[in-house]
């Protein structure tokens, strides 16, 4: 194959490798409706389970009376707590170190706790039984309030105190009340409260970021299918994490994990949502195993916002000190964290917070202090990292907070403070006071290009303007600008200081090149609407010199796929795509030799170009990868195996740390609380960029998760632990209608540890949008002598928050 | 999310689905276009062994227009609604309210009998026929009778009409004058927050009669005939519109929930309200 007339430029055009915004492959099927989701297998046999839930969010059980569902037609089986205590799995481990009840085990902890499976026929058959079963509840007091909860005689978790009552030691050492989960500190105390102590000027404020949830559109679930003859289990699932699902499995059900096969099918989104692992996977597995026929277990939305893995629930606490002239000296911090009844946060095992002690955020803070207590409450479980890289969320609100807060303090402007505070291009990498290392970043060139862009001196005489105006009460709109500086840290992560369950946190991927020149690739991650098969084919296209439409990719299934962490914390392109990158190079290091056998030169007389190897200096002379391809199976080549395969497992040498630089534009009705966005630019830099298409959907993405989350999205509770946002006519999940116009913007600054340079973005505009939509608000009623007022910024809150500073007559 | 198991009925004329009702009683309810009904028996909250659906019963889509009034068919969906010129011209209020309900997809079901009938204070069309006087009609065992909007709400889901009856229609008499439907909601889809019905009639530079309604701000929708009322006589001025609002304020009985709590609730009427009059004003 000559192919001479094409130009270098339409040679590497072929390719449709990185930088290229190529359309997503996926789409083909998802907008033709013919994905294929968890809730659309179907087996011979296949019977389905449903869960009788807790009315109550704490009760004890006194008697759980099964007769008359097993009486309703179709209804074959109920599971209770009893009959999986025999096998050892009526409670199992959580990946925070703590243990959940799989079925209620004598009490409950949290309204629509799992309290009895119910399986039968059908999923109408199931409804019917678990109506029928009866539930002997007696109620006890309830802790909805973390803060009363450390404070209370009440014990909420039994298991966790000795028989005198006293709280035993938790998987994160002392606790220091039975209702206590655990201390993590990070920095140093002593000197972080003497340069408080002593600096000129030093703000505080208390913040609440609210208890919310990813809420996928694609529920929770899984379908077990135990096969007796060969004692092979198969489990289709929502796991964001396949292969970390299967080890877990194998441990605590004590099947050999090569029996064990766990696929990922089409995942409808996860955010989190589908890290953990919950009741509902292990009654399926034990349903299946008990009966002998697969067993589908889907829950519905009310079931997914109410019981699996909600998001934040974090009281801050924060000083932050500072020069006169508006230099930061120390920063201090203190959560208390309300973990619900179990602890099943979603982090690193080291890390029961998360990565919170990202909290100085982009500023270069010489001192500072971490403390995060974790709280059993009546409520569910989770604390999953909701659209971001565990709890980073979390520290980014509160540092781009506390220096709205400073900057009021120290009456100075915002984005003036975040100026002469930024970490310096000249020190990365930068070592921060609470632990991480921070490999790259360009944070003025960022922000003076987004100030310039939005008329940044312009928006703040126009605001103003309106504030005069509104004082001679020609108009009831207060206009608000919002600033938000973030800096990520995602591709968790290094073995060394990462790992699930003592799975270390590298990625994976195994390349086969078929003998035609076109190839699969494998990997450890699993898309749940990111693009993986249209961006990894991207990496490997211009890696390895094939087209991407010529590659294709294939996630979730642990019996094919190499083993991996999955895709949660931005984590897929730092990690996976980075083992993609290595996994290409050594196909092209092997092609290399090839390509040298062929032209009868040395290995380093050739050199790679595109979609070729050609021989140094004699571009005429050249082998395409496609006839090396065909060549590694079609010659025996001395000295080289046949076939042209690679994997590479990669362990990173440290986390990537994605920035940006995002402003607001808000206008306010004082009367009603209504937020109209006029305008909102966002300015990414998540390092080489691969696909911008894809990046501009994902910023898109995060930006609508952020807007949801300060205008109004939020799990609440009444002091009966009730739930009061069950459905999606309370929980807000904007639509189009509620979103407004965004402009992407980017600057390019590469990771320097990456094999490509890439850091990673899905989860960047979550993190920074939040506190963006959130300074909006709060800017727009800083010239009546707002402070801080908490999320969510829905209607009544806003207008709770002018009628306190007296806005209404 | 799985209904409890029912008897599916789809009668052809009104006769078979009276013969229905008058077997099963209690047991048995109506479904026009479903959206309030199937949710609930989703959720298990209602009880219906015996479902009629509506959807084969002829003569109740059409809309129809006469000097007397305006006719509507029960089952005359949402969309319908926005979707009629002729209506439009001649009450455009009716399409104000009703692109402000819900969603498309809802709209294309969800109908204008259903929407009054359900008795639900959240939904928008008995506040806004309460506004323009409208009558429903009911047919039973015992045949037909007219039940002003006005005086068909008692509590909420609780109606003038009897178990056994299924109301087929409600006439309109032509709106006169400048309109109005105000609504502010936390999002698309949702009932509202408040809102607020406004028919006025502006002669040389007075207002000569005002109609009012309120929706969601009590447990049945509120015709605040006092509203309407302080109007008159007056130039709608902002004196003449603060009583209005206070007289309104007067006759709603909010309770607090998720969209906030009772003192926002009552602010945001009285906003909602003023918008609604000023709006109408500058139309009539």
């Amino acid at each position: 194959m000559k192919d001479e007339a094409t130009t270098r430029e339409e040679r590497i055009e072929n390719l449709k490798g990185m930088g290229c915004s190529r359309k997503r492959v996926e789409d083909a099927r998802f907008t033709q409706g013919k994905g294929n989701y968890v809730d659309d297998i179907k087996l011979d046999g296949m019977l389905f389970g449903d869960f009788v839930r807790s009315p109550y969010a704490h009760a004890r059980i006194k008697n759980i009376d099964t007769a008359a569902a097993l009486e309703v037609p179709g209804v074959l089986a109920v599971l209770t707590a009893k009959d999986l205590e025999p096998l050892g799995l009526h409670w199992m481990p959580t990946l925070a170190g703590d243990k959940q009840m799989v079925l209620a085990d004598g009490k409950v902890l949290f309204q629509g706790q799992e309290v009895a499976f119910v399986v039968a026929e059908d999923r109408y058959a199931a409804a019917d039984g678990i109506e029928a079963v009866e539930v002997d509840y007696e109620e006890l007091e309830v802790l909805v309030d973390p803060f009363k909860s450390l404070e209370s005689d009440v014990v909420l978790r039994e298991d966790t105190v000795d028989e005198a009552g006293k709280a035993l030691d938790g998987a994160h050492g002392p606790r220091k009340h039975h209702n206590h989960i655990f201390t993590w500190e990070a920095g140093d105390k002593d000197p972080t409260f003497e340069v408080i102590d002593a600096a000129e000027v030093v703000a505080e404020e208390s913040m609440y970021y609210h208890r919310t949830h990813p809420c996928p559109l694609e529920t929770c679930g899984s379908v077990a299918s135990m096969d007796k003859v060969n004692g092979k289990l198969t489990l289709w699932g929502t796991f964001q994490a396949p292969h970390a699902i299967r080890t877990i499995v194998s441990l605590i059900s004590g099947i050999e994990e090569h029996n064990i096969r766990v696929i990922s099918p089409d995942i409808g989104g996860g955010f989190g949502n589908k890290v953990g692992a919950y009741p509902g996977y292990v009654c399926s597995v034990v349903a299946s195993i008990v009966t002998g026929k697969p067993v589908k277990w889907i829950e519905d939305r009310m079931d997914n916002l109410m019981t699996t893995a909600f998001a934040r629930d974090y009281w801050m606490k924060g000083r932050i000190s500072a020069t006169k002239d508006g230099k930061i000296t120390g920063l201090h911090c203190h959560v208390t964290a309300d973990h619900g009844g179990f602890d099943a946060c979603a982090d690193p095992t080291k890390f029961p917070a998360g990565f919170m002690n990202i909290c100085t955020g982009s500023y270069d803070i010489p001192t500072a202090f971490l403390e995060v207590d974790g709280v059993y409450t009546n409520k569910a479980p989770g604390g999953v990292s909701y659209r971001c890289s565990f709890r980073v969320t979390e520290a980014v609100y509160f540092i781009e907070r506390m220096i709205e807060v400073l900057a009021i303090e120290l009456n100075m402007d915002a984005a003036e403070l975040r100026r002469i505070n930024f970490i310096r291009k000249d020190q990365f990498p930068y070592q921060a006071a609470l632990g991480w290392e921070y490999d790259s970043g360009d944070y003025h060139t960022a922000w003076d290009k987004a100030l310039k862009t939005v008329d940044y001196d312009g928006l703040r005489k126009e605001q103003a303007e309106r504030v005069e105006a509104f004082k001679r009460g020609e108009t009831r709109k207060l206009m608000g600008v919002g600033l938000s500086f973030f800096t990520e840290i995602v591709g968790a992560g290094p073995v060394k200081n990462c790992d699930i369950l003592g799975l270390g946190m590298f990625d994976s991927c195994e390349i086969r090149i078929h003998p035609t020149g076109s190839a699969i690739a494998r990997l450890g991650t699993i898309s749940q609407g990111q693009g993986h098969a249209t961006t990894f084919a991207q990496i490997l296209a211009s890696e390895i010199g094939l087209p991407a439409d010529s590659i294709t990719i294939e996630e979730g299934d642990t019996d094919t796929a190499p083993y991996g962490l999955g895709t949660y914390g931005s984590r897929s392109t730092p990690v996976a795509g980075a083992a993609t990158a290595m996994a290409g190079r050594k196909i092209r290091a092997k092609a290399q030799m090839i390509a040298a056998y062929l032209l009868e030169v040395h290995d380093d007389d050739v050199e790679f170009d595109v979609d070729r190897f050609v021989v140094k200096g004699a571009p005429e002379r050249f082998k395409t990868m496609k006839e090396i391809a065909f060549a590694s199976y079609n010659q025996a080549i001395p000295g080289i195996e046949p076939g042209l395969e690679a994997v590479s497992y990669y362990d990173p040498p440290n986390m990537t740390y994605p920035f940006g630089a995002y402003v607001c534009v808000m206008d306010i009705d004082v009367d009603t609380g209504v937020t109209e966005i006029r305008r909102f630019y966002a300015l990414d830099d998540c390092g080489t960029r691969i696909n911008p298409m894809v990046i501009e959907g994902q910023v898109h993405g995060g930006l609508t998760e952020a807007l949801a989350v300060a205008l109004g999205q939020e799990i609440a509770y009444d002091d009966m632990g009730n739930v009061k946002t069950g459905t999606l006519m309370d929980f807000f999940l904007p639509t189009a209608w509620e979103v407004p116009n965004y402009e992407t913007d980017y600057t390019v600054t590469p990771s320097p540890h990456h094999p490509i340079g890439a850091k990673g973005v899905g989860e960047s505009p979550h993190v920074g949008g939040v506190p963006c939509f959130s300074n909006a608000v709060q800017d727009a009623f800083r010239a009546f002598g707002l402070r801080h007022t908490n999320m969510p910024h829905d209607h009544w809150r806003i207008w709770k928050t002018a009628n306190e500073l007296g806005l209404h007559d | 999310m799985i209904p409890a198991r029912f008897e599916y009925y789809r009668p052809k004329d009104i006769a078979g689905v009276l013969s229905i009702l008058e077997e099963h009683g209690d047991d048995a309810r109506v479904m026009a276009g479903g959206h309030s009904l199937i949710p609930m028996m989703k959720l298990r909250m209602a009880d219906v062994p015996h479902l009629i659906d509506l959807q084969d019963v002829g003569g109740m889509s059409d809309v129809e227009i006469s000097a007397a009034g305006i006719r509507i068919g029960a089952m005359v969906t949402q969309h319908d609604i926005i979707d009629n010129e002729a209506l439009a011209s001649v009450a455009p209020i009716l399409r104000e309210a009703a692109l402000q309900i819900a969603d498309p997809q809802v709209r294309y079901m969800g109908t204008v009998g259903g929407n009054v009938a359900n008795g639900d204070p959240g939904n928008d069309m008995p506040g806004l026929m309460q506004c323009l006087d409208a009558t429903f009609t009911v047919i039973g065992a015992d045949g037909e009778r007219e039940i002003p909007a006005r005086a068909f709400y008692e509590a909420a889901y609780m109606t003038a009409r009897e178990d056994e009856e299924v109301l087929t229609a409600v006439t309109v008499p032509i709106p006169k004058g400048g309109y109005a439907y105000e609504k502010q909601k936390r999002k698309i889809g949702d009932y509202a927050t408040a809102a607020a019905a406004v028919q006025i009639v502006k002669e040389g530079g007075s207002c000569v009669s005002a109609s009012i309604a309120m929706t969601n701000l009590s447990d049945i929708p509120i015709y605040s005939e006092a509203a309407g009322a302080a109007l008159v006589g007056t130039s709608v001025d902002d004196a003449a519109i603060r009583t209005a609002m206070e007289a309104m304020l007067g006759d709603i009985d909010p309770t607090e929930d998720n969209r906030g709590p009772v003192a926002f609730k009552k602010h945001v009427a009285g906003v909602i309200l003023r918008r609604a009059i000023e709006r109408a004003w500058s139309r009539a």
